[in-house]
């Protein structure tokens, strides 16, 4: 429509500011991650790899990258099989069940990260409910807090909206008559699960996937307040090598490290779900 | 329509019970009046009810001027989000030009990159700057990871509309400014105000980048939450958790209420 007007005044604030303060401050960083350091001196201004070389053979890094990667493929596994199903039993709820309950489920995505670990620290401490309830069925206590499992549980509660999301607008777009036909035609329920609903919700669950693997890769709350001082994941160790070492160049290295991590495995992954969606088009 | 078994209604039943919990033991804790963080006991009675760790906040103040500061931090940056998405989004969705598709991406690019990452490089760029510690660098800083959030929904509410509308006003004389605050605007505020109001808890929730960028004057309420729960446990920390959990609450039935908060937060059909 206004072909003739110039554009600029009107994504030119926009784009002032994210090239400053997006594009500016990410090349810096990598530029950052190929200074020295000394512990003495400080940054140094000379061009050096020692810090990628380190990590990349410090059985120290990699075994928290390791760590990382590991936790945040459960969390997503976990996340799937709780949040399929379950928005699927909310897609055959009626109002106002259907709208109570999917806010009940999305809703503490708005409040605090904190908050939601702190409450997850008390359940899961020595004195803590969980443990209480385990004691109460004469099971020992275990120590649950400041382990893999506790970073775990408190991810999956963190990120299971972010997976119910993407399943229920893929359900929304399933015609429920549908499956009712199938029903009538003879299909067992089994059948209909495996053949209507669920291709429907593959491309949901996909990229709920990918949302709660990046999220849970680079989660820093979390793994802060439930796994302790020792039980490190990616985003602790950058902010331990920043607040703490003081080794920004090694802890830049690292953020960079994460970040092209997350869009390899990103792209990578978009790349299989589009053939995947070919092949089953074509 | 199809209903759910018994089977599917327990499932459901322990997934919701698994979303509350953590939230319900807060509120639970945040009353007691012992000195000590003490668990509610499974199965004995309550012992008792008190306000007192309530109190405690407002006689710490660093906990009430973290919470100034992330209101009016959340305010700002909200709004800055809003003036700058508003313009951008019309240019992106009304006109043609040349790198279009990769400013849309580059506005977009906040919600892929990593916070933490987003937070030693706004670190490394104020350093150097010699802006450390600086509320309106902050503010600049929150206002990059709110803004997609807003230009998300006013995109939506942009190409949701009868594009015809506006021709007729045209053609009926209307100038474009007029067209725009008579015809365009009202048509998406709904995305609008959605927009801010997402971008405002957004803001105010944010921790990760945060807790790089602040300095002691400028500390957020959820990072000095994050570094007093690493330090020390008591139930004032339940107490603040408490409020915040009552705050959104009160944001989310506001939300829903006025536009639907599954529209918002699930997208716009």
């Amino acid at each position: 429509m206004n072909r003739r007007v110039t554009p600029w005044p009107l994504v030119g604030p926009a784009t002032l500011m994210f090239f400053g303060l997006v594009v500016v401050p990410l090349t810096l960083t990598v530029i950052l991650s190929f200074h020295g350091y000394n512990h003495t001196t400080g940054i140094e201004n000379r061009f050096t790899l020692t810090h990628y070389q380190a990590i990349l053979s410090d059985s120290y890094f990699l075994g928290i990258f390791w760590r990382t990667l590991r936790i945040a493929a459960l969390t997503t596994v976990i996340c799937a099989a709780i949040g399929v199903p379950e928005a699927y039993v909310l897609a055959r709820m009626r109002d106002p069940w259907r709208s109570v309950f999917l806010l009940v489920i999305i809703g503490p995505l708005l409040v605090s990260v904190v908050v939601r670990a702190f409450g997850w620290s008390m359940l899961l401490g020595s004195t803590g409910l969980v443990n209480q309830a385990f004691m109460a069925v004469g099971l020992p206590t275990t120590r649950l807090l400041y382990t893999e499992t506790a970073i775990v549980i408190a991810l999956v509660h963190v990120m299971l909206p972010f997976m119910v999301i993407p399943v229920w607008t893929s359900l929304q777009k399933l015609d429920p008559a549908v499956e009712a036909a199938a029903l009538t035609l003879g299909a067992s329920p089994f059948t209909t699960l495996r053949r209507i609903v669920l291709p429907q919700v593959t491309m949901g669950m996909l990229s709920g996937s990918l949302i709660v693997f990046g999220l849970s890769a680079s989660a820093f709350a979390i793994p802060g307040l439930l796994g302790g001082r020792r039980l490190k994941m990616a985003a602790t160790l950058v902010y331990d090598e920043y607040m703490h070492e003081l080794n920004w160049p090694l802890g830049a290295t690292i953020a960079i490290l994460v970040l092209v991590a997350n869009l390899v495995i990103m792209l990578a992954y978009n790349h299989a779900v589009e053939a995947r969606m070919r092949r089953t088009m074509g | 329509m199809l209903k759910n078994g018994p089977v599917s209604l327990l499932f459901h039943s322990l997934v919701v019970g698994f979303v509350l919990a953590p939230l319900v033991v807060i509120c639970l804790v945040a009353f007691t009046p012992e000195n000590t963080l003490s668990m509610p006991k499974f199965l004995t009675p309550w012992n008792g009810f008190s306000l007192r760790w309530f109190r405690a906040i407002f006689e710490h103040p660093d906990f009430t001027a973290s919470f100034w500061n992330s209101l009016l931090l959340a305010t700002l940056s909200a709004s800055i989000a809003v003036a700058l998405s508003v313009p951008a989004a019309l240019a992106i969705d009304r006109m043609e030009f040349p790198g279009r598709a990769s400013l849309n991406a580059l506005f977009l690019s906040p919600l892929i990159i990593p916070h933490l990452v987003l937070g030693v490089a706004f670190l490394r760029l104020f350093a150097l700057i010699g802006a450390t510690g600086s509320f309106p660098w902050l503010v600049a800083s929150h206002v990059i990871i709110i803004t997609p959030y807003v230009l998300r929904l006013v995109l939506a509410a942009l190409s949701g509309f009868d594009r015809s509308i506006e021709a007729a006003a045209l053609t009926l004389g209307a100038g474009p400014g007029t067209v725009f605050r008579r015809v365009t605007a009202p048509m998406i505020l709904p995305g609008i105000t959605g927009g801010w109001l997402l971008a405002f808890i957004n803001s105010f929730d944010e921790l990760t980048m945060s807790i790089f960028v602040t300095s002691p004057q400028t500390v957020t309420l959820p990072v000095r939450m994050y570094m007093y729960a690493t330090e020390s446990i008591d139930p004032m920390m339940a107490a603040v958790s408490a409020l915040m959990i009552a705050l959104t609450a009160i944001a989310m039935l506001v939300l829903d209420r006025a536009f639907g908060l599954d529209k918002i937060l699930v997208g716009q059909k």
